[in-house]
């Protein structure tokens, strides 16, 4: 029998804790795809976030550091200046890099940090409990924001993609989503073509990922593949926003 | 090797390199930017890295990434920023890493003062960043020892995995004075077969992390660590005494204070006072031990620091009531004087002899 599909060599062989329906373990295939993919798994150092990601350094099988909340760009810029012939990346949450790290990761891309992010994206704190993030979207209901998230008491939220590309050292930012068969296949693309930055060392690069918290907005998986097309696409628009031609 | 006049800023980054530190992340702070100054320019020229980051948190976390992928690597601060550094500092510590921490001190709370103190015994003995972690604290009084304990605080850090500091006033860090970098005496170490350069596909993966959701586990490796700050006790302690077997006042102190309190000692026996001097080069692990040597005849003991009284506590676990504990203290960014030394102790003694 013709084996049609497999899993990833790139991830460990473990049960992920994440929950039903949650986007981040499509996410973690295609990242686990595009370094066996490119050849570079046992080149690998990642480095891990605080929030529904934490345990990432279980699952992508390659070294791994744990980082404190928002450092992770930090901790990956140590490391990468310390071996800059390894493929150092981070994969963080919303509020792990649009919240407490914000400085951390604008500063990795202002240095043109040779490194990738991947950018998880579900407008919401998962990991404790579904509070409101810089992300949220406006009238979304979290437990912080009861009555549904207000641009007079919170701003409107904030589009990092966008915030990045103004940054000369970001040499690739895009934003997809994983709502969709065809999406998922740009994602992978758009991964892929972000490690090649680094590996070509034109400097750091970023994937934002639109993801769902089915849990966390009350909804089933497929309604939270819907709200994410009906909600978040429409203020998060998908795309590429800079490319290393462009940057230059 | 002959000596040289240097100043104390430049002389850690000199020693640092000649002790084989190839990284540093740091941010500027005054009183210790001379350091970071003199990383920018040397340390290109051994083939290693000087980086300047956003602020002290990130530094503290680039020298975690850099730890834990196996460099021997150093920042340095002064107080409030090294406020900001706890919690990568608490992060590295346990996930058992090595690496070398500069605090040159200055005045505080809050923004304080930009002169020289001794207020961060507290933060850099008891702790500052979250959990039950130890980092080892060495405070040298001369440029001198502080080039030697930066030399031995790499191979210490590196033998157990564990972040070194060293707690300089800004004294130390901004005089100048003649300093030799002898050949050091290096340690036996282990290779650091468990940090993250790439599995190569030959290993298994390393992870750096201080997470263990499991308490049975994370209490598991708080007695590991509970058990390395145990041998670190035995084994690390650091301490210079003067005459404290004949002594009938005896003062602690450290740093700085503790070179004037030497200054205060000698004016003191030419007037017939008999004065000894504890000084603790480890901060932690505190020599506790050495205040047992004690002559036990002796009237009190005076606790002297930059500062409102912090190693007083240590003193007065050490001493265990047999004495009565004074303290005699300057803060703010003021340093104490050989004069109110002698005046402190003479009323403490009974008045003049």
């Amino acid at each position: 029998m013709a084996v049609i599909f497999e899993r990833t060599k790139g991830l460990t062989e473990v049960e992920t804790h994440y929950c039903p329906g949650c986007t981040h373990g499509i996410i973690h295939r295609l990242v686990g795809e595009a370094m066996v993919e490119l050849g570079i798994l046992d080149n690998a150092i990642g480095v891990a976030p605080v929030g529904c990601s934490v345990f990432a350094y279980e699952y992508f099988n390659c070294d791994m550091h744990e980082a404190a909340h928002g450092r992770a760009p930090a901790v990956a810029t140590g490391i990468k200046r310390v071996h800059p012939d390894n493929f150092v990346f981070t994969y963080q949450g919303d509020g792990d890099l649009a919240s407490i790290g914000t400085a951390e990761i604008v500063h990795a891309a202002h240095r043109g940090e040779k490194i990738s992010t991947i950018f998880v994206n579900n407008a919401i704190y998962g990991m404790t409990g579904g509070q409101m993030a810089p992300t949220t979207l406006i009238g979304q209901k979290t437990t912080t924001s009861p009555q549904g998230r207000t641009v007079e008491h919170s701003g409107m939220p904030i589009r990092m993609s966008e915030l990045l590309a103004t940054i000369d050292g970001a040499k690739f930012v895009e934003r997809v989503a994983v709502n969709t068969p065809g999406n998922i296949r740009k994602a992978k693309r758009a991964i892929i073509e972000a490690f090649k930055v680094q590996l070509e060392g034109k400097g750091f690069g970023i994937v934002e990922v639109l993801s769902t918290c089915p849990t966390n907005w009350g909804m089933t998986a497929p309604e939270s593949m819907k709200w994410l097309a009906d909600n978040m696409i429409p203020y998060y628009p998908l795309g590429n926003f800079r490319r290393p031609e462009e940057a230059e | 090797m002959s000596k040289i006049l240097m100043k104390g800023n430049e002389a850690i980054g000199a020693a640092a390199i000649q002790a084989g530190c190839r990284y540093f992340f740091g941010y500027p702070i005054t009183p210790q930017s001379e350091l970071p100054e003199y990383m920018a320019r040397e340390l290109p020229k051994v083939g290693g890295v000087y980086l300047q980051a956003e602020s002290e948190v990130a530094a503290i976390n680039m020298v975690y990434g850099a730890a834990g992928s196996g460099a021997r690597v150093m920042t340095s601060s002064s107080s409030p920023g090294m406020s900001l550094k706890q919690e990568g500092i608490s992060y590295i510590a346990g996930a058992e890493l090595p690496c070398l921490i500069v605090n040159i001190m200055r005045g505080g709370p809050g923004l304080g003062s930009i002169q020289p103190s001794q207020t961060d015994y507290f933060q850099a003995t008891r702790g500052g960043g979250n959990g039950d972690y130890r980092l080892v604290v060495y405070a040298p009084s001369d440029v001198q020892e502080m080039v030697d304990l930066i030399i031995e605080g790499f191979d210490v850090a590196d033998q157990y995995r564990n972040p070194v500091m060293i707690a300089g006033d800004g004294m130390i860090g901004q005089m100048m004075e003649p300093v030799e970098f002898k050949t050091p005496v290096r340690r036996e170490l282990a290779e650091k077969d468990w940090a993250t350069t790439g599995t190569n596909g030959e290993r298994e993966r390393n992870i750096i992390n201080s997470l263990y959701i499991n308490p049975e586990d994370l209490e598991q490796h708080n007695i590991r660590l509970q058990a390395k700050y145990d041998l670190i006790k035995q084994n690390e302690v650091k301490v210079e005494s003067y005459n404290i077997e004949d002594a009938e006042l005896v003062i602690a102190a450290y740093g700085t204070t503790a070179r004037i309190a030497k200054t205060a000692i000698a004016k003191l026996e030419e007037e017939g006072y008999k004065i000894g001097l504890i000084r603790p080069i480890t901060l932690w692990p505190y020599p506790y031990d050495e205040f047992k040597k004690i002559n036990p005849n002796c009237k009190a003991v005076l606790t002297a620091e930059m500062n409102t009284g912090q190693m007083i506590d240590d003193v007065k676990i050490a001493v265990e009531g047999k004495y009565p504990v004074h303290f005699y203290g300057r803060t703010g960014g003021m340093s104490p004087t050989p004069e109110e030394f002698i005046e402190n102790i003479k009323k403490i003694l009974g008045g003049e002899k």
